[in-house]
């Protein structure tokens, strides 16, 4: 059984088609990487999967169970996780309190104990923040476990967001964009932290422009052009394809995308997109 | 902002405050010269409990509520009907106040903190204008406009009326309630408020269930004003709607943002400096009313977070 | 049936009020997403101002006018000094700062003027008019007439002039604007002016009819707000008709149910709209755009 199957997905925004009839699963322990030229659906596919829209039609199943059009916190609760394109850091905290934030799900928070400080939570809080600082040195960033989360630079948050989102203990990681923004040492970096989370047994699915990155670390591969399923298959394979060649890669061998021509046309931007915006 | 982190391996470091507030308690009669002092006090203590409880609400929730007075209303009232009309044991009408407080505030919480922003602040607003109107026309019950009077509180058979005995009672209660705010705050759901507040749609993804946990701190924050409230009627011994009215709610809210949002000892301050001011000021009683709202633009344009913790953060930055 | 034509009369004529209150909120709104809780201290600067300079022996139209002139400069200075020092703060900061600014102008108004009630005559004396089977005062039609002309020229101007619609363009979208070469700080502070102006016409209109005095505004306010939600806060159509349907439900309530919760009724109303239908009755549909 695939952790994480999709049949049969469409959804569409006022009449516009965003996915059509999508099907693809990803199994358990990969590394799965979603691309396509811009407006092909990836945020929207992404936005399905993680809660934010509910499916038009069709079926996502997590584990065998059916979870399309389920909110973002009863996902969570499943064991999905995701981080942004947009930071959605909690700047109004500290870098540990940020993961330790999301360790919430693993942690006592019931009323009265917490209101009348009960052993187990004060006990609670401390191996929080022991599995915080873990955390935080898995993603390189123990260092600044006391600093506020906006005296941190760019690189280091998208990996303390990341160090928040494994804090959930998730089966599945989905990554938005993990690259955007970074220069090409801090891409190498999440490349090889994705390498080490997918090592610790978590499976990822990340929805990437960058086809180095997504070809450096991918398993899988799922092609999409509007919002249909181009193409299915190892990196290798994937990158070889006539028609994604033609659709997205541009000439045989090249690493950059093709700037969309004039005559494609983009659904535009759904009238939703909390791809990061609060 | 991030506020007083401090490790949680250093556990009693959290209460260092509430030390300082027993003591600054426990030591502040011997320094009032008369009644008229203690009692400026214990109005104090009163607003600060509110306070403590709304800045969980504004401070670390970052909802906002313009209607609390509505709370402190009706819970007085509760517990002077109770008390006056059907001779309740004062204790037990304060519960039943809690109760009554807590019942409405659990059912508007939902629907009201669906809202946001601007729309939360009117809906709070008209939820607790409704209660003062309320307050003002059901005569018969309420004594209306010109008020009620209300019997003394008894507790453990005693009567409580004398100005030192809701010295200390009052004293209590406030660092009773300041000990549950502190525990609330720095716990995990203490996080998950403050995670919410930072970004509503990063806290949903990490499990958090935001519609429930806001209606929790409403709720609790609704409480805080509901006993505050109660032991008011109480101890002024005579009641007006005014206690629910838009201003006293406007003034709750001065006080949390002053004295500093998203810190519970910033809320005693503030409630102190705005309880304190009008007494200074009553030679300038005019004033009054352009001093309270010079103070709310000043601090808003200029000190966003309110006094203590800007106070926090130059101390921190002297003393590195 | 007398009966019912009276109250008409009165609840459109207070919701006349309410709508330019309401209007008000809804062009500050408009252009800078800020609700002005300081919009009901507008309508009291009109009004009260009006009523002291005419007891002090100024003629009623050039107090009218040093009023407005006055309800004018204290908007555009709480714009300037207060709105836009925070351009950038959390909503619950700048409703603090206008709820800061409607306590001071109170404040303000105690202290330059006094606590007292105070009377403006009717601009064109007391005799009754009967119409309609109702009795009405010549002020009433001052009103209703005033408010129509008012919103159909603001009508005209967002509509047809270069002005007006750089205005509505600025709402819409901020930035467009800006790269457009459209001066949105200039624009804001326009806003704030003509807000202010309109709150004030509305109070020098009332006054002859509900005594003045400088704490009115609270009420107004909070009533010229529910009526811009009710109409759908944003659209200046809604806040007209939000305002004199309020006027009217409130005038039936007190008149055939009770009339101690009359002021409840536009709170009630408030609550009742953000519940079950925020966006109100004529406000932008449509998805938000996060």
């Amino acid at each position: 059984m695939s952790l994480l199957e999709v049949s049969g997905l469409s959804h569409d925004f006022g009449g516009v088609s965003a996915i059509n009839q999508l099907s693809f699963a990803v199994e358990e322990g990969e590394v799965f990487s979603v691309i396509g030229p811009n407006g092909a659906g990836k945020t929207t596919l992404f936005n399905l999967i993680t809660g934010i829209y509910k499916p038009a039609s069709g079926r996502i199943l997590f584990a065998g169970g059916e979870v399309g059009g389920l909110p973002p916190f009863a996902l969570a609760r499943l064991g999905i996780s995701r981080t942004f394109q947009n930071l959605q850091i909690f700047f109004n905290m500290t870098a540990a309190e940020n993961v330790m934030v999301g360790l919430h799900r693993h942690l006592d928070t019931r009323l009265l104990p917490t209101l009348f400080r009960f052993p187990s939570i004060a006990r609670g809080d401390r191996e929080a923040y022991q599995e915080a600082r873990r955390l935080l040195d898995f993603v390189g960033l123990l260092d600044f476990e006391d600093a506020a989360a906006d005296e941190l630079p760019y690189g280091a948050l998208k990996r303390l967001e990341l160090a928040r989102a494994l804090a959930t203990r998730p089966r599945l990681l989905l990554l938005d964009e993990p690259a955007a923004g970074l220069n090409a040492t801090e891409t190498h970096e999440i490349d090889t932290l994705i390498a080490k989370v997918a090592k610790s047994g978590v499976t990822v699915l990340l929805v990437e422009h960058d086809m180095k990155l997504v070809m450096g670390v991918s398993d899988r591969v799922l092609v999409l052009d509007y919002g249909r399923k181009l193409a299915e298959g190892s990196a290798v394979d994937v990158r070889a394809d006539p028609e994604v060649i033609a659709a997205y890669l541009g000439h045989a061998g090249s690493t950059l995308a093709q700037p969309p021509s004039v005559s494609r046309k983009e659904p535009g931007a759904p009238p939703i997109d909390v791809s990061g915006e609060a | 902002m991030a506020g007083l982190w401090r490790r949680p391996d250093r556990p009693l470091a959290r209460y260092r405050g509430l030390f300082v507030l027993a003591l600054v308690a426990a030591i502040l009669p011997w320094f009032l010269p008369n009644n008229f002092f203690l009692n400026i006090a214990i109005l104090t203590g009163l607003n600060a409990i509110v306070c403590v409880g709304l800045n969980l609400l504004i401070g670390y929730a970052g909802q906002i509520s313009l209607g609390h007075a509505g709370f402190f209303g009706l819970g007085a009232y509760v517990s002077a009907v109770l008390t006056v009309d059907f001779g309740w044991e004062p204790a037990l009408a304060m519960l039943a106040g809690a109760v009554v407080v807590g019942l409405l505030a659990f059912l508007v919480a939902r629907p009201i903190l669906r809202l946001s922003g601007h729309y939360l602040a009117m809906a709070t607003l008209g939820l607790g204008v409704i209660i003062s109107i309320v307050l003002v026309h059901e005569t018969k019950l309420t004594g209306g406009p010109d008020g009620m009077n209300v019997p003394p509180l008894r507790l453990f058979g005693r009567d409580i009326s004398s100005e030192r005995d809701w010295y200390w009672l009052v004293a209590a209660v406030l660092i009773v309630a300041a000990w549950l705010a502190l525990n609330l705050i720095d716990s995990p759901l203490g996080r998950a408020l403050r995670g919410l507040h930072g970004s509503e749609v990063a806290a949903e993804t990490v499990a958090i269930d935001t519609a429930r946990y806001k209606t929790r701190v409403f709720v609790i924050s609704a409480l805080f004003a509901s006993i505050a409230g109660s032991l008011f009627a109480h101890y002024s011994g005579f009641l007006t709607p005014s206690e629910a009215s838009f201003q006293r709610s406007i003034e709750f809210v001065t006080m949390v943002v002053l004295g500093g949002m998203a810190s519970t000892y910033g809320a005693v301050v503030g409630a102190a400096i705005i309880t304190v001011l009008p007494q200074l000021l009553t030679v300038f009683h005019d004033y009054e009313q352009v001093v309270l709202g010079l103070i709310l633009m000043l601090t808003m344009v200029f000190m966003p977070k309110g006094l203590v913790p800007n106070l926090a953060v130059y101390l921190k930055r002297r003393l590195s | 049936m007398a009966e019912f034509v009276q109250f008409v009369f009165s609840g459109i004529t207070v919701g006349a009020i309410y709508a330019l209150v309401g209007l008000g909120f809804s062009i500050i709104y408009n252009a800078s997403q800020v609700i002005n809780f300081a919009q009901g201290e507008f309508v009291m600067i009109g009004g009260l101002t009006t009523a002291m300079l005419a007891q002090g022996g100024v003629p009623v139209p050039i107090a009218a006018a040093i009023a407005i002139a006055a309800a004018v400069v204290a908007g555009v200075a709480l714009e300037k000094l207060a709105v836009e020092q925070a351009r950038d703060a959390p909503v619950v900061t700048l409703i603090i700062i206008t709820i800061g600014a409607s306590i001071f102008l109170r404040g303000l108004a105690q202290i330059v003027f006094d606590r007292n009630y105070h009377a403006l005559a009717g601009f064109s004396g007391e005799a009754p008019i009967h119409l309609a089977g109702a009795t009405i005062v010549p002020q009433t039609l001052w009103v209703l007439g005033t408010t129509a002309a008012l919103v159909l020229a603001l009508a005209w101007f967002f509509g047809r002039t270069l002005l007006g619609k750089a205005i509505l363009a600025t709402s819409y979208n901020p930035l467009a604007a800006q790269l457009a070469g459209i001066g949105t700080r200039s624009l804001l502070l326009l806003s704030f002016g003509l807000s202010a102006a309109l709150g004030a016409i509305g109070g020098i209109l009332i006054a002859p009819i509900s005594l003045t005095s400088y704490d009115v505004g609270v009420l107004l306010g909070l009533k010229g707000f529910s009526a811009a939600v009710l109409g759908g806060l944003g659209s200046s159509l809604g806040a007209v008709a939000g305002g004199l349907l309020l006027g009217l439900i409130e005038a039936l309530g007190a008149g055939y149910i009770s009339s101690s919760y009359k002021d409840a009724i536009a709170f009630v109303i408030i609550l009742l709209v953000l519940f079950f239908m925020p966006r109100g009755l004529l406000g932008r549909r449509g998805t938000e755009r996060v």
